[in-house]
C-alpha cells in the first residue's frame, strides 16, 4: 500500500511527540453518505469486499435485506436496514451505509496502547496498522460506533481505511466510485459539509423533511464521515446511529487522569524509597529482636 | 422506451409502477435520482409491495396485484374531471376529435365490447373502427358505405375489415361518439370509490397519488413534464398489454409523449432484450417489427397488402404514416437474406419464409413440447425449466423431447431436468431425451452490440478469453448451419433452397464476424444511388446512411430497417463514446448509435405546439425553423424534416393517423380499443364492474393435466406474486460466490398481520402452494406489504424473490429446499403479447 504522500499526526500508544506534527496543515478529506437517496443496493459493500481483496464468509438468513448483523474483520462496509412506522401510519425503510467513521478525536487510538498500532494522517484518515496491532481489543470498547473487528485467529483488528491506498494516488474510495445513484460523494469536508447542507435545505424546503440534517458528531470532533438524514433528531432510526458519541468515559479517564494518577504514584513510590533510604538508611538489625543460637525460651 | 435512461433527469413528475428501478435497475435510476436532486421533481411508486424504490418516493400506494388497469383508469377519469389534461395536444395530436362507428359498443356493466363471440373466444372487431366522414367530417350513415362496396361472387368470404381511410371527425369534441367523449363515458365507472374497492388504495391514498401526478397540468400548464416508467410488474400478467396501453393514453392525455422528461419508459430486464425484440426473437416479428406472413397472405403482394397501413385522418391534416414504405423495408430484408437469389421475377424469394399459421410463443412452446409436437429444444442462455411458467409442465414437457441442447457457462436446472427433486431413479430410467451440454462465452468473453431499454446500441469488445473448450453461439449457430446445408447438398430434401441460398459471405463462415453482421445489418446499396433531396451519392456496395435510402426494387439490402445507419461508411457508429451534451438535456448524439436514425426521444415533434414553438422554452428538443423551413433542433426530428407547422402533419409518424391513439381500432389488440380492468385468471375477488364477466374474455387456458387454474373456493385464498432483487440476477447468480454472501437463501415475504396469524416469526420454514405446485423458504415477517381491504373484505398478498433453483452453491450444499419459483405460477399468457402471468395468482401459505 502506497502512503507515500500521507503525513501521520496522532500515533496511538506513543512516547512523546509524533515526528513532524502540526508544521503543516492538510485538507480534511470526508464521505458524504446521502441516506435519502441511498437504495439500499451493495455495490458498495461488493466494491469494499473487492477492492480490499477480503476472503467470501458465510451469511444466513436473517429476516432482513441487511447481508449481516455487523461489519466483520472481513467486511468493512454494511448498509443497516430499519423498516421505521411514522406516527401517521405511513412507512420509512431507512438505508445507512454503516463505517468507520474517521473521527477527528478517535476513540480507538485514544484507548489503543500499542504504539503505531492506530495513526491518524493529517488528512483526517484514521488507519490501524496491524504490523504493530497487540491484538488488546482496547480499540474496540474506544469506539462509540462499535466498528474495529477482531480476527480472532490472526488476533489483529480491521476497519475501513478510506482507501488510503487509492486518495493516496488521486483517486475516490472504492464504495464512493461504485454508487449508482450518486448518494456517496467524496472531497473535502469544506465542501462535503456545504453539499449536505444544500441538499437537507432542499429536503426542508421541497420534500417536507422539517427535520432533514446533517450529522456530525461534535463529541468526537466531527467525522471524516458525515450523514444527510431525513430527520436529524432521530439518528437512532438509522440502524442504531448514537446521537451524541463521544470517547467513553472509562478511556478518556484510564489514557489520562488515571494514567497520570499512575505515573505519580510510580514516581512517588521511588521517590519515597529513595527519600526513606536516605533519612531512614537501610533496615538495621535490633539484638533483642533475634533469638541467639542456642538460647532457651 | 419512448425516452430513454438519462433523459429521465429531466422529469418534474415521474409515476413508477409495475417496476422496481432502484432494485432491478440501480444504474439507471440515478437518472430519476437525478431529477429529483436537480429540479426537485416527485417521485410516486405504485407497487404491491414497499420496495427499495418506494423507500426513495415522495408518495407511495399500495397496490393488488393486476389491478393497475383500475388504479391508471381512476387517474384518467381523475385527469378529466379535474380538468388537468393538455388540451391543445389532446385536439391536434391524439384522435380524440375520430368520431366512432355508432355500432361500436362500450362494454360497461356487461364487461364485453361489440362483436364478442363466446365460442371461439374472440372478438369480430369491424365495429371498432372510425366512422366513414365527408368531406366536412360529419359521419355519412353506414348503409350508405355499403352500397358503395364492391360486388363480391357468392362464397368469396368478406375481406377483413380496413381502417376508414376518411374518418369521420369532430374538432369541438363534443359528438358522444367522438373519441373523446367515449373515452371519458368508459373510465367514468373508475371512480375513486371503486379503485379503493378493486386495488385496495384507499381512496385517499389514490386521490393524492392522483392529485399529484396530474398537477404538471394544473390551472393549464403545459411547461411540466411527467414520465411513466414500468417493468415486468406491468407486462407479467393476462392484462399486460393493456395495463401499458392505459399508461400511453394518459401520457397521452397529459401530453407527456415526445417531450424530454415524459414518455412511457420500458425498463428491460437484460442487457440485450431490447436488441433481441428489435431483431425478432419472437415468433410474429421479423426484423424491425415487419409482421411475419401467414400462409392466407397467399404472396409477397398478398403479404404487403395485409401488413401495409394506409393512412387515416381528417381531411385538413396530413399523416406521414412511415409504415407505408414497408415493401421497402420488406424487400430490402429478403435481398439481404437471399441476396441474388430474391427477384422481383420470384416475388423476393416470398416462398422461402415460414409462415406462421399459429402460436409459437413461449407457453405455446412449450405446451407442443408436452403434446409431442416438437421433438427437441436448442436453449442457449435460456434456463426454460427454472423460467417457467409451471415449472412441472415444462419439465414434464422435456421428458417427451427426443433431445435437448443446452448452451451454457455453468450446469443449470434445464439440463438437469432429468434428475430433479421429486424424479426417481425409477423414472430417470423411462426419460429417453438426450441431453447435450455445450459450453458457451460469458457476457465478457464476447464482442457485439447490447441493445439498451434507450435504444442505443453500444458495441462492446471481448475483455477476457474464453475458458477451456467454450464456443462462441454465432461460431456455434454457424457451424450447426454449415453441416445442416451441407447435407441439403448431398441429400437433397423437400425444399432445400430457403437453405442453400441464405446469404452467407463471411469472412470466416465457421465463425461469423459480429462486426461483419452488424454491417449486413445496416445494409448497403447494390448499385450507384443519390438522394434527391440532399444530393448525395453513395457508390455500389456501399453501405447505407439511413433507412431513407431503402428501396424495394432489389437494389438495397437490409437486415433490419430501424437500425440502419449504426454502421455507414463512417464506421461502426455503436462505437462512438464521445459524451458531450450541448443541450444539457441528455441528448448525447455522438455517444453510441441509437435507433432510429440516432433520436433520442421519439416523436418529439409533439414537444412543440401546433405552430412549431416548444411548450416548455427551457427544454427545447426540436422546433421548426422559418428561415431554413425545415424541423431542427439539439436532437434529430421524429419528423418529416420539411413538413411546414401549418400542414398539421401528426407527430405520431408510425400510426396510420398520424396522432397518438386514444382509441385503438380494429385489430391492435385482441380484447378492446379501450383497456378495461379485468381480474388476473386467479383472483380472490369477482370483477367488481361486472361479475358476471369477471376475466379477460378472450384469454385461453391450456388444457393438459399439468395445467390447473385454482379459485378462492379450492381454497387458495391469498394472493402471490413474483419478482427480483438488487443482488441476484435470475437463475445465474447462484452460482456465484458474491452474490451467495449478500443474499445466501430464497425467502418469501409475509405480511406481519399474516405471519401472526399462522404463528410464524421470520426464519420459519413456510411452504407456498397453488394449485400447481409449492414453493418451501424462510419466511420474512415485514411490515412493508400490509393486509388490504379488498370490497371491504381483508385480503392478504405474499410475494417472493426468483433466484434458487436445484442447482447452486447454496442448493448444492443443501441448503435450501431446492424448490423453484414458477413451480407455483399458471402457464396462462396476455393475449396480445403472450406474456405468461407470472405476477398474480393465489396460493396456500403453511408453516413447513
Amino acid at each position: 500500500m502506497s502512503q507515500a504522500t500521507l503525513r501521520i499526526q496522532k500515533i496511538s500508544g506513543h512516547a512523546g511527540s509524533v515526528p513532524g506534527q502540526d508544521t503543516q496543515r492538510d485538507l480534511q478529506v470526508c464521505k458524504l453518505v446521502d441516506t435519502t437517496t441511498c437504495i439500499g443496493c451493495k455495490a458498495c459493500e461488493v466494491a469494499c469486499v473487492e477492492w480490499n481483496s477480503m476472503p467470501f464468509s458465510p451469511t444466513t438468513f436473517d429476516n432482513t435485506y441487511q447481508t449481516m448483523p455487523d461489519t466483520r474483520w472481513n467486511y468493512w462496509n454494511l448498509i443497516l436496514f430499519n423498516e421505521h412506522e411514522r406516527e401517521d401510519g405511513s412507512l420509512q425503510w431507512l438505508m445507512r451505509k454503516h463505517q468507520c467513521m474517521h473521527c477527528a478525536e478517535p476513540g480507538c487510538l485514544e484507548a489503543c496502547p500499542a504504539d503505531g498500532a492506530i495513526v491518524q494522517y493529517s488528512n483526517g484518515v484514521v488507519d490501524f496498522q496491524q504490523s504493530s496491532c497487540i491484538g488488546c481489543g482496547y480499540c474496540i470498547t474506544g469506539c462509540p460506533f462499535n466498528i474495529p473487528k477482531l480476527n480472532s485467529v490472526t488476533k489483529r483488528v480491521y476497519k475501513c481505511s478510506l482507501c488510503t491506498d487509492r486518495i493516496s494516488e488521486g483517486l475516490e474510495p472504492a464504495c464512493i466510485k461504485s454508487c449508482p445513484t450518486g448518494c456517496l460523494h467524496f472531497g473535502t469536508k469544506e465542501d462535503m459539509l456545504d453539499l449536505a447542507g444544500q441538499r437537507a435545505r432542499q429536503l426542508k424546503e421541497h420534500y417536507g423533511y422539517g427535520n432533514a440534517g446533517v450529522y456530525d458528531p461534535p463529541g468526537v470532533g466531527g467525522t471524516g464521515v458525515i450523514y444527510v438524514l431525513h430527520d436529524a433528531t432521530k439518528p437512532e432510526l438509522y440502524g442504531g446511529l448514537p446521537a451524541n458519541p463521544s470517547i467513553p468515559f472509562v478511556v478518556k479517564l484510564w489514557k489520562h487522569p488515571l494514567k497520570w494518577l499512575g505515573n505519580l504514584a510510580i514516581a512517588g513510590g521511588l521517590i519515597g524509597l529513595f527519600v526513606h533510604y536516605l533519612r531512614f538508611g537501610p533496615k538495621a538489625r535490633e539484638d533483642e529482636d533475634i533469638p541467639p543460637v542456642g538460647a532457651q525460651p | 422506451m419512448t425516452n430513454g435512461w438519462v433523459d429521465m433527469k429531466n422529469a418534474d413528475m415521474m409515476l413508477i409502477m409495475g417496476g422496481n428501478p432502484a432494485e432491478n435497475h440501480p444504474c439507471g435510476f440515478k437518472w430519476a435520482i437525478e431529477a429529483k436532486r436537480t429540479r426537485n421533481a416527485k417521485m410516486i411508486v405504485v407497487d404491491p409491495r414497499f420496495t427499495r424504490t418506494a423507500s426513495v418516493a415522495d408518495l407511495f400506494c399500495q397496490l393488488r396485484v393486476a389491478t393497475d388497469i383500475a388504479f391508471l383508469g381512476g387517474v384518467i377519469r381523475y385527469a378529466i374531471e379535474n380538468n388537468r389534461y393538455a388540451k391543445d395536444y389532446l385536439l391536434n395530436y391524439t384522435n380524440a376529435a375520430f368520431i366512432v362507428k355508432d355500432t361500436f359498443k362500450l362494454p360497461e356493466d356487461e364487461g364485453l365490447y361489440s362483436g364478442y363471440d363466446a365460442k371461439t373466444l374472440s372478438y369480430d372487431k369491424a365495429t371498432w373502427n372510425y366512422a366513414n366522414g365527408d368531406a366536412a367530417g360529419k359521419p355519412l350513415p353506414e348503409a350508405h358505405v355499403l352500397t358503395a362496396a364492391p360486388h363480391l361472387a357468392p362464397g368469396t368470404p368478406a375481406p377483413p375489415p380496413s381502417l376508414t381511410e376518411k374518418p369521420a371527425y369532430d374538432f369541438t369534441l363534443q359528438n358522444p361518439n367522438c373519441v373523446f367523449q367515449l373515452l371519458r363515458k368508459h373510465y367514468s365507472r373508475y371512480t375513486p370509490e371503486m379503485v379503493e374497492r378493486i386495488t385496495g388504495v384507499p381512496k385517499e391514498q389514490f386521490l393524492k397519488a392522483a392529485d399529484l401526478f396530474t398537477s404538471i397540468r394544473k390551472d393549464g400548464d403545459t411547461k411540466k413534464v411527467g414520465t411513466i416508467i414500468y417493468a415486468v410488474g406491468w407486462t407479467q400478467h393476462t392484462s399486460g398489454t393493456q395495463t401499458i396501453r392505459t399508461a400511453a393514453m394518459l401520457q397521452l392525455l397529459l401530453g407527456n409523449v415526445g417531450r424530454a422528461g415524459g414518455g412511457v419508459n420500458a425498463l428491460r430486464g437484460h442487457s440485450n432484450i431490447q436488441g433481441a425484440t428489435d431483431m425478432a426473437g419472437i415468433f410474429d416479428n421479423l426484423p424491425g417489427y415487419l409482421k411475419v406472413p401467414v400462409p392466407a397472405d397467399g404472396s409477397f403482394e398478398g403479404w404487403m397488402k395485409r401488413i401495409t397501413p394506409k393512412a387515416s385522418k381528417p381531411g385538413p391534416w396530413e399523416s406521414f404514416n412511415y409504415w407505408g414504405n414497408t415493401s421497402k423495408f420488406g424487400v430490402s430484408l429478403l435481398k439481404a437474406m437471399y441476396g441474388d437469389a430474391a427477384t422481383k421475377q420470384n416475388d423476393w424469394a416470398y416462398d422461402y419464409l415460414p409462415k406462421v399459421d399459429r402460436n409459437y410463443s413461449w407457453t405455446y412452446l412449450w405446451d407442443n413440447m408436452y403434446n409431442g409436437i416438437v421433438k427437441g429444444l436448442f436453449a442457449f442462455g435460456m434456463n426454460g425449466v427454472a423460467i417457467g411458467p409451471d415449472t412441472k409442465k415444462n419439465i414434464d414437457a422435456l421428458k417427451k423431447a427426443d433431445w435437448l441442447v443446452v448452451g451454457e457457462i455453468y450446469p443449470d436446472e434445464t439440463s438437469e431436468f432429468w434428475k430433479s427433486p421429486g424424479i426417481t431413479t425409477e423414472e430417470m430410467k423411462t426419460i429417453q431425451t438426450t441431453v447435450y451440454r455445450l459450453p458457451c462465452a460469458g457476457f465478457a468473453e464476447k464482442d457485439g452490440t447490447f441493445t439498451n431499454s434507450a435504444r442505443w446500441l453500444q458495441w462492446k469488445n471481448t475483455a477476457l478469453p474464453m475458458p477451456g473448450n467454450c464456443r462462441l453461439d454465432q461460431a456455434i449457430v454457424a457451424q450447426i448451419f454449415l453441416k445442416v446445408r451441407a447435407l441439403y447438398q448431398t441429400d437433397g430434401g423437400k425444399f432445400p433452397d430457403p437453405i442453400l441460398k441464405l446469404t452467407w459471405n463471411y469472412t470466416d463462415p465457421a465463425n461469423p464476424s459480429l462486426a461483419e453482421v452488424l454491417k449486413e445489418i445496416n445494409g448497403k446499396t447494390f448499385v450507384d444511388a443519390e438522394d434527391p433531396a440532399t444530393k448525395q451519392q453513395l457508390k455500389a456496395n456501399q453501405q447505407l446512411p439511413g433507412f431513407a435510402w431503402l428501396k424495394d426494387d432489389g437494389t438495397t439490402a437490409c437486415g433490419n430497417w430501424i437500425y440502419c445507419g449504426a454502421y455507414t461508411e463512417a464506421g461502426n457508429l455503436t462505437m462512438r463514446r464521445d459524451p458531450a451534451d450541448p443541450s444539457g438535456m441528455g441528448v448525447h448524439q455522438n455517444w453510441a448509435w441509437s435507433w432510429p436514425a440516432n433520436r433520442r426521444v421519439l416523436y418529439n415533434r409533439a414537444s412543440c405546439n401546433v405552430d412549431g414553438k416548444p411548450w416548455d422554452p427551457t427544454r427545447r428538443q426540436v422546433w421548426w425553423s422559418e428561415a431554413a423551413q425545415k424541423w431542427v433542433g439539439n436532437d434529430v426530428p421524429d419528423f418529416k424534416a420539411d413538413s411546414k407547422p401549418a400542414d398539421h402533419m401528426g407527430p405520431f409518424i408510425m400510426n396510420p393517423e398520424g396522432v397518438g391513439r386514444l382509441f385503438a381500432p380494429l385489430g391492435a389488440f385482441a380484447d378492446g380499443p379501450f383497456p378495461e380492468f379485468y381480474e388476473p385468471t386467479e383472483s380472490p375477488v369477482d370483477n367488481l364492474l361486472h361479475p358476471q364477466q369477471s376475466r379477460n374474455p378472450v384469454v385461453k387456458r391450456f388444457k393438459t393435466p399439468d395445467d390447473k387454474y385454482a379459485t378462492p373456493k379450492d381454497g387458495y385464498t391469498i394472493v402471490c406474486t413474483t419478482y427480483r432483487l438488487t443482488e441476484h440476477y435470475h437463475y445465474w447468480t447462484k452460482n456465484n460466490p458474491m452474490n451467495v454472501q449478500l443474499v445466501p437463501e430464497p425467502f418469501v415475504e409475509i405480511p406481519e398481520e399474516l405471519a401472526q396469524e399462522i404463528g410464524l416469526r421470520g426464519g420459519d420454514k413456510v411452504r407456498i402452494s397453488s394449485i400447481r405446485g409449492e414453493y418451501v423458504a424462510k419466511a420474512m415477517v415485514t411490515k412493508r406489504i400490509k393486509p388490504m381491504l379488498i370490497d371491504g373484505k381483508k385480503t392478504y398478498q405474499v410475494g417472493f424473490p426468483i433466484h434458487w433453483g436445484y442447482r447452486g452453491i447454496a442448493e448444492d450444499e443443501g441448503k435450501t429446499s431446492k424448490t423453484l419459483a414458477n413451480l407455483v405460477t399458471p402457464a396462462v399468457v396476455d393475449p396480445n403479447a403472450y406474456t405468461p402471468e407470472f405476477k398474480g395468482f393465489l396460493v396456500k401459505v403453511e408453516k413447513a
